[in-house]
């Protein structure tokens, strides 16, 4: 059968899927934390403890008072240190809440049992609240507000839920694990996912080098009513929330538009996972699991990881110096991911993996010409034209930037990876990109 | 860790083409028509090749480094293939100091003037020549038979015309074996006089597949062109087959197959995407086919390429990729 | 005569007074009509269409100009280039009372260079200090303090801006600068200023933006602004010019008389001036120690 997959443009970056085999381990409990107060998209929480204050796992640290914002809950049980900025994947110093560690105590109110609860008595109204309440945010990277997702506006409405299983990320494996460890709870976590949107179909969409994932998802799904498993072509990047559904649905969503203008809503499989615990066992965000991988490492793993703990915790529990010829770390994958100043930034909401790149991969090529080849262009997979995109943004002409379409480019990164000059053209169209955001909301102002 | 980490902006990643792989493909696709050159035209052959791309490096290098006064890029393979094709559209006998003015002006001016390698509108190789074909009439014309004592010195070149020159003198009555096969196999081979690159169709064929399996150029372009040209000469070949050459010699006689292949598929001064070739590479074709048939010269595969080229910006902008999610489509 | 002469006279002839007449007729009937100050005050501008006033070319302004002189103010308007010498001129041939302003200059206000703030990163990537904004703090850990990729020298059209190769900081050459303001918008972090060039060319200006609190500022950058505060206390009581808010201390070159004393109060070395300041004689000992044997 012709796999499914979106037909215009994508790469095929080497999978280098090497920590796939890994069980996802929990890590030792950490001495410290530092909890991010802005992990999601929107306004960043409110810190609504302080200094001194005892918290349990789950308590509420943030509140997200804005409506596209989201709540902040402690991972661990112990004392308030400070409010401090700490710096995260933006490169930036961000406030976060600093707690030490004292025990593991449990808010009151959470079911740490691990028997499946299939029940699902909550209504659509009351899913969307508990999930605001557990801070839930889309785990696939982007970290956009779950509860915000489900608010439909006025005459809005949907007939298909999307399950993001995809990863087509090189090196992730985080989701991968997540399926063979945890298939029932996702697929729970699917069920209420399509109560909260009203919907009776849902597919989970899974990339074809995922085999096992694919035949257990499949299996199991059998014993769901409404859930189906599509199994996808490898081609990056098949897990965009615009390309899957067009994979899928064989539905474009139109330039500005949100998934839902086509009717269907799109979470990660790991927010279903979180879904499942929020709605069904109390259970906050608070924890996620995060792949350590890179060529270089001797040994690889998928971690169960506390938010705030820091990345070189999973080294160490690997047992691991970081090697010497390590030059870059990214938190992310390699293709969209952001390089970050070292292995002491904490873990967050969006963290789904740290890549380690030694020397002769982490380095770019020399830039060259462009000698218009037009392979950026074949490759992007929103029908852009990235070597135009670049020259104008490199002029600072913002709006023609607009009106050539920078404001549709999704930074999947195929053009950068294709380019035979070695032209940094993503770096420029996110330059010209942003410039166009900022003249768009000058232009509402007025 | 001691030392510093790198910090860039995503993808960290790269594929793996590269300028450079994509000319060495472009040489070794060449190969089959450069030893069919050697064959044919002998030492005159080696003598225009090694020439013409120590001419154009050499051109590259003393203009950057001494009018431009910046870093060269003379050995970064794009003026030795830029001279390889120059080399392979003159004729086998051209004397050494035209072949230098041809290069001067392919790199110096087509080139270089216009901002280096990426920035040239037309093509350099076409530009030289048409160049060379304006300034040098008679030498540009006169082609040395092939094979006969072309290894040999000190024997004057005994020079025939080409069948498409013969056609355009004499018109049909001229090619009295016009639809033998004969005459096919011939102009396959490159039994006859041409520019030393052009003759052997299925050297310069062979080449072309070649880089269409390698993915270094698409179909689009030289298909369409051969294509749009077999068109234009079929339609008067069938109102008037006494007439007109019938569409399969126009294919392989002249310079339409190495134009075709090599010369219109040049990544710089061809359209960026698929439907703005498909248009280019037509628009190529016909002209071709009407200088040929209506036009004072012989030849006319390198005007219609160059004319072609002219209007490929506005092609690019009149054609642009269809954009994801701007006719709402719904399954 | 040759009938050939003859014929291309006449018809040279006739298309040249054809063209004259359509010309004339042309510029008559679509003539625009201008106040004719406008291009006097165009001439009496620099020319170098620099937009420091704010106006599309000196075009622009000279229409602004002319513009406010009906209203009988000039308001804001200024040419930064052209100074108070073509200010007065314009003013003079307006009918119109200009404000005399001093002298400014642009001056980069950050002190991180590659010995004081060491790099402890690797920038990689295009040379744009507006997108390696974007991806991180910059190779030293400051997030307020110069990127280095000389944005603001591709900006200024009067290479009055350059890169230094060692310390990794723009200077401004202040025979050349003409406050036109483009470095100050091309600088992502804001560290450039229009400042009073002060009086014979002495200014002060704390160099640092940075407004975290003095241990982290200082953990990037030696030359770090800590907000301690010694800068306000050395400022004599009369002048007060120097101000402290989160954690970092600004000098308002209005009040700022260039005496210097917070450069010498300052710990990290954090304010900079175009002159060294004078470091006060020590007091003599004598009159303090007691003599010996009584």
């Amino acid at each position: 059968m012709r796999m499914k997959t979106f037909p215009m443009g994508g790469v095929h970056p080497p999978e280098n899927k090497i920590s796939a085999g890994e069980a996802v381990q929990e890590l030792e409990r950490p001495a410290r934390v530092q909890i991010h107060l802005g992990q999601h998209l929107g306004a960043p929480a409110v810190p609504v403890v302080q200094k001194g204050d005892r918290v349990r796992v789950g308590t509420r640290i943030g509140e997200g008072k804005s409506f596209i914002s989201a709540h902040v809950h402690s991972s661990v049980s112990g004392t308030v240190v400070k409010i401090d900025d700490v710096i995260d994947a933006s490169g930036y110093r961000r406030p976060a809440v600093i707690i030490d560690v004292e025990g593991d105590e449990w808010e009151e109110g959470i079911d740490r049992s691990p028997e499946l609860n299939r029940e699902i008595n909550a209504d659509a109204d009351a899913i969307v609240r508990r999930i605001k309440d557990a801070g839930v945010v889309g785990l696939g990277g982007a970290c956009f507000p779950t509860h915000v997702k489900y608010m439909f506006p006025e005459g809005k409405q949907a007939d298909t839920v999307i399950i993001n299983a995809v990863e087509c990320e090189p090196y992730l494996t985080s989701d991968h694990r997540l399926m063979l460890e945890r298939a029932d709870e996702v697929l729970v976590g699917v069920q209420i996912l399509m109560k909260a949107a009203r919907v009776n179909r849902a597919i989970i969409g899974i990339e074809a080098n995922k085999p096992d994932a694919i035949e257990l998802m499949s299996r199991k799904a059998r014993g769901f009513e409404g859930i189906s498993v599509a199994p996808l072509k490898v081609q990056y990047p098949q897990g965009a929330e615009k390309q899957l559904i067009k994979a899928l649905l064989n539905r474009e969503v139109p330039s500005g538009k949100l998934p839902l203008d086509v009717g269907c809503v799109v979470n990660n499989v790991g927010t279903a996972l979180a879904v499942y615990e929020a709605v069904q066992k109390n259970k906050p965000l608070v924890e996620r699991v995060v792949t350590f991988t890179g060529r270089n490492l001797p040994r690889t793993g998928n971690f169960l990881v506390r938010l705030g703990v820091s990345v070189s915790a999973m080294a160490d529990h690997l047992g691991l110096d970081i090697p010497e010829d390590t030059a870059k770390v990214i938190s992310g994958g390699p293709m969209m991911g952001k390089a970050v100043a070292g292995l002491e930034i904490p873990v967050t909401k969006g963290t789904s993996g740290i890549v380690l790149m030694a020397d002769g991969a982490a380095r770019r090529r020399e830039v060259l010409n462009c000698i218009r080849c037009g392979r950026c262009v074949s490759v992007c997979p929103m029908g852009l034209e990235p070597w135009r995109l670049e020259k104008l943004a490199q002029l600072d002409r913002f709006e023609e930037c607009e009106d050539v379409g920078a404001a549709d480019c999704i930074e999947c990164g195929s053009c950068s990876f294709t380019c035979p000059s070695a032209r940094p053209l993503l770096d420029y169209i996110r330059h010209g990109k942003a410039n166009v955001m900022r003249m768009r909301a000058e232009r509402r102002q007025k | 860790m001691s030392r510093n980490l790198v910090l860039s902006l995503s993808p960290h990643e790269k594929g793996g083409e590269s300028v450079q792989k994509i000319m060495w493909g472009v040489v070794i696709a060449l190969s089959p028509a450069l030893l069919a050159s050697f064959y044919y035209f002998g030492w005159n052959a080696l003598r225009v090749v090694v020439l013409g791309m120590l001419f154009c490096v050499g051109t590259e290098f003393l203009v950057q480094k001494f009018m431009m006064k910046q870093k060269t890029t003379a050995l970064d393979g794009s003026a030795a293939v830029t001279g390889l094709l120059l080399a392979f559209n003159v004729p086998a006998s051209i004397p050494w100091w035209q072949l230098l003015v041809g290069s001067i002006v392919a790199i110096g001016i087509a080139k270089l003037a216009f901002g280096g390698l990426g920035k040239n509108p037309f093509n350099p190789a076409l530009v030289g020549r048409a160049f060379m074909l304006a300034s040098f009439p008679v030498h540009m014309t006169s082609w040395p038979k092939p094979l006969e004592n072309v290894w040999s010195f000190g024997v004057d070149a005994v020079t025939a015309a080409t069948p498409l020159g013969k056609l355009s003198e004499g018109g049909v009555a001229a090619l009295p074996n016009l639809g033998s096969l004969d005459l096919y196999k011939d102009l396959l081979l490159g039994r006859v006089g041409g520019c030393i690159g052009e003759t052997a169709a299925i050297a310069v064929l062979l080449g072309g597949i070649y880089m269409l399996v390698r993915k270094i150029i698409t179909w689009h372009i030289p298909v369409v062109y051969l294509a749009s040209l077999a068109a234009t000469t079929g339609i008067f070949w069938l109102l008037d087959p006494g007439k007109y050459a019938d569409p399969l010699f126009h294919l392989l006689a002249g310079g339409a197959m190495l134009g075709a292949w090599f010369m219109a598929t040049d990544m710089v001064t061809s359209p960026m995407t698929a439907r703005g070739q498909v248009i280019f590479a037509l628009g190529g074709g016909v002209i071709c086919g009407l200088i040929r048939l209506f036009g004072a010269y012989p030849e006319g595969c390198s005007y219609s390429i160059l004319i072609m080229n002219a209007f490929v910006p506005l092609i690019d902008r009149g054609f642009p990729p269809r954009r994801f999610g701007k006719e709402v489509k719904h399954g | 005569m040759n009938p050939v002469i003859v014929y291309s006279v006449v018809v040279l002839g006739l298309v040249a007074a054809g063209a004259a007449v359509i010309l004339f007729v042309v510029a008559k009937k679509f003539r625009v009509d201008e106040d004719p100050r406008i291009d006097e005050v165009t001439e009496m501008l620099p020319g170098a269409n620099c937009g420091g006033c704010g106006y599309p070319g000196c075009r622009g302004l000279a229409e602004a100009l002319v513009a406010a002189a009906d209203k009988g103010d000039l308001g804001n308007l200024m040419c930064p280039p052209g100074g108070n010498d073509v200010m007065n001129r314009i003013g003079e041939y307006l009918g119109l009372a200009v404000e005399e302003a001093g002298p400014t200059v642009a001056v980069v206000r950050c002190g991180g260079t590659r010995a004081k703030a060491p790099a402890k990163l690797d920038y990689d990537g295009p040379e744009r200090c507006a997108i390696a904004h974007t991806l991180f703090a910059g190779e030293s850990g400051c997030p307020y303090g110069c990127l280095g990729l000389g944005d603001c020298v591709t900006a200024c059209d009067f290479d009055a801006i350059h890169m230094n190769a060692e310390t990794g900081l723009p200077e401004v050459d202040d025979e050349k600068c003409v406050s036109c303001g483009a470095c100050v918008t091309a600088c992502p972090r804001n560290l450039i200023e229009i400042r009073p060039q002060g009086r014979k060319g002495r200014r002060v200006w704390v160099a640092c933006l940075n407004r975290e609190p003095g241990g982290v500022a200082r953990k990037a950058c030696k030359a770090a602004c800590i907000g301690c505060g010694k800068c306000v206390k050395a400022c004599p009581e009369k002048v007060q010019a120097i101000t402290l808010e989160n954690n970092l201390a600004y000098i308002d070159p209005a009040k700022c008389i260039g005496c210097g004393k917070c450069i010498l109060a300052c710990p990290t070395g954090a304010i900079l001036a175009t002159f060294e300041p004078v470091k006060p004689k020590p007091k003599p000992a004598a009159a303090e120690a007691a003599p010996s044997g009584s």
